[in-house]
């Protein structure tokens, strides 16, 4: 009965590898936050903040004095402003919530009158154009002759700022929760125990999230990449070696990290907290949806040395930097995790 | 050296000590486990059964005392050790969304020699469920699949923490035939139990433990009878039947049968009772 020869798929590395694929698959739920979720937000994103044919100003005349009419007019010329005439009340009631931006009030004596709240960039906007419009039909004529080029091209707009960004949260994602959450619960049931009860070796079983996490890493990036690129032609610049070797060390810097948080907790709730603790701070500095540079420069250190910062910053110009300090997360936390590290 | 051959103990515990802090866990405990047979470990909850079986496995360390398992050492002989032992612990959760099959030949996996994943699945009867998930599994077949997985590596010394607790009387009676099918061919096994009817029935020596001790050691038999412990069994029949008092009397074991008359409860009939006294 006793098998000596093997074939590969019965090597221990593959079967852990697989058993790694199979607890991923058969949870619905994990399948959507890594792969479907990302590509959702994106899609949410690059429509919430889509570039369009910029927004008309709302502003309001005052009716009833003789100038009303012809200041209405003028200022309906303007493809800049919507206007609407409310009565005196109405008006300010309307500047007051906030439903126009801007309240234009003719007077008997030909002066016309400005109310706006200077505090609010549109209320600025609209006293700039509606004076314009106003002067315009009166009959004003500019003394310098410009001629405007407007400019909106892929690689300037929020969608492919907030990209790479969401490529480097759901690398730390996947990786932190992937391999926190698997190694925890299956300490809490006593499993860990039973596997280093057998001749497993320990560096196979922790090798198996690695190369379970880099597999599925091609799957989300590609999935990422593609739909950003498809849908909302998102520029690809750099080369696609650069690329990979940045996802590759990223993705294991952030599954170190994880190693690292999962290496003692006995709970999935003590591992959750940490997860958050360690997580948080990135979803909030490394500058995912804004960039980093709005922070004040005493925390910009602290900031620059996340490994999420350095993962999003790692442009062409500045690769080099960046990958020591993402190699340094992998190397210090993966060391600290495997020194930590409890199997039961 | 074989753990098979007749000479040498395929499992020696001799002057063992462990604490947990101020709580002494085992207090110089001695065992023998010799080839061939099944030893159990009897005894309440706490009283160190589960400490020393996880430190004969390697998984704990031991405060003193001395451990050759199949003369071999934790500590220096571990890689081999493991190849050679078949474990099962007590609360070992297997991961619920894999099948058994897949649970099993991962487990087949991690060692050298053994029979095939499909040959364990078969041993332990799983056949039907093989492509079951786990957590889809009964009580019982759960027990019974942490058995192939024990087995996995056709084991010199098997250490089995109590197999059976929870089970519902047929898994328990279904585990006790693969454990004995087991032990027929002819290697050890380590057994907890808090049953002394499963001591009984699998193994060929049992010790007592208590507070980290053992306490009394001996054939479930000897045992039995050193501690003076006589079951009552107390049963009741028809009127229409009569007990032959001497015959019952006579029966291998019981050593005393007397008749026990009760007032009947108002509204019944009245019938007569029996009481048996085994020891």
């Amino acid at each position: 009965m006793t098998s000596e020869r093997r074939r590969w798929a019965d090597h221990p590395l593959v079967q852990l590898t697989l058993v790694r694929y199979r607890e991923f698959y058969r949870e619905p739920e994990a399948v959507f936050w890594v792969f479907v979720f990302p590509v959702l937000l994106t899609a949410g994103l690059g429509i919430a903040f889509r570039n369009q044919a910029p927004e008309r100003t709302p502003v309001a005349v005052v009716a009833g004095a003789p100038g009303s009419d012809s200041v209405a007019t003028a200022l309906g010329a303007s493809d800049a402003l919507t206007v609407q005439t409310l009565d005196d009340s109405a008006a300010g009631k309307a500047l007051r919530t906030g439903r126009v931006a801007l309240v234009v009030a003719p007077r008997e004596t030909g002066e016309v009158e400005y109310r706006y709240d200077q505090d609010r960039p549109d209320g600025r906007t609209a006293r700039l154009l509606a004076d314009a419009a106003v002067q315009d039909a009166a009959g004003r004529r500019d003394p310098v002759d410009v001629t405007e080029r407007l400019v909106s091209e892929p690689g300037s707009r929020y969608v492919d700022f907030v990209v790479p960004g969401l490529l480097g949260m759901n690398l730390m994602g996947s990786g932190i929760w992937g391999l926190g959450f698997a190694i925890v619960d299956a300490r809490r049931k006593k499993l860990l125990k039973r596997l280093i009860a057998t001749p497993m070796s320990r560096t196979q079983y922790l090798a198996s999230f690695v190369l379970s996490r880099l597999t599925m890493l091609i799957i989300e990036v590609a999935l990422l990449l593609g739909f950003a690129v498809l849908a909302f032609g998102v520029p690809l610049r750099g080369s696609l070696a650069t690329l990979t070797a940045l996802c590759l060390l990223s993705s294991l810097a952030f599954g170190a990290l994880g190693l690292l948080i999962a290496s003692r907790a006995q709970t999935v709730e003590g591992v959750s907290g940490l997860m958050n603790l360690v997580m948080l701070p990135m979803w909030i500095f490394s500058g995912v949806f804004f960039s980093a540079s709005r922070f004040p420069d005493a925390l910009q250190p602290f900031i620059q040395a996340l490994p999420l910062t350095a993962v999003e910053g790692a442009g062409l110009a500045r690769l080099g930097p960046e990958l020591a300090i993402i190699g340094g997360w992998l190397v210090v936390s993966f060391l600290l995790a495997v020194r930590l590290f409890r199997w039961r | 050296m074989s753990g098979t051959s007749t000479a040498s103990p395929s499992l020696q515990v001799h002057a063992l000590r462990k604490a947990y802090g101020d709580v002494i866990a085992v207090d110089g405990l001695d065992l023998e486990v010799r080839p061939g047979e099944c030893f159990g470990l009897l005894g309440p909850n706490g009283a160190g059964k589960t400490t020393t079986i996880e430190i004969c496995e390697g998984l704990t360390a031991p405060d003193g005392g001395e451990v050759v398992v199949l003369g071999r050492r934790w500590g220096r002989d571990d890689r081999e050790l493991r190849e050679l032992l078949g474990i099962s612990l007590q609360e070992t959760q297997f991961a619920e969304k894999l099948t058994v099959r897949e649970t099993v030949r991962l487990f087949r996996s991690f060692y050298r020699r053994g029979p095939t994943h499909e040959a364990v699945i078969e041993m332990v009867q799983l056949q039907e469920k093989a492509d079951a998930r786990v957590g889809q599994l009964s009580g019982g077949q759960r027990q019974r699949m942490a058995l192939a997985c024990a087995l996995v590596g056709e084991p010199e010394l098997l250490f089995l923490d109590e197999p059976t607790t929870g089970l519902d009387p047929q898994s328990r009676r279904q585990l006790w035939e693969l454990i004995e099918g087991f032990k027929a061919g002819g290697r050890a096994i380590l057994l907890t139990t808090h049953y002394m009817d499963e001591a009984e029935r699998l193994c060929d020596r049992v010790a007592i433990v208590d507070h980290g001790r053992v306490i009394a050691e001996g054939s479930p038999r000897e045992l039995i009878a050193s501690l003076r412990a006589e079951h009552v069994l107390e049963f009741a029949v028809g009127e229409a039947v009569t007990l032959d008092q001497q015959a019952l009397g006579a029966l291998d074991g019981v050593c005393d049968a007397s008749p026990r008359r009760r007032l009947p409860p108002p509204g019944s009939r009245a019938a007569p009772r029996g009481a048996l006294a085994a020891g």
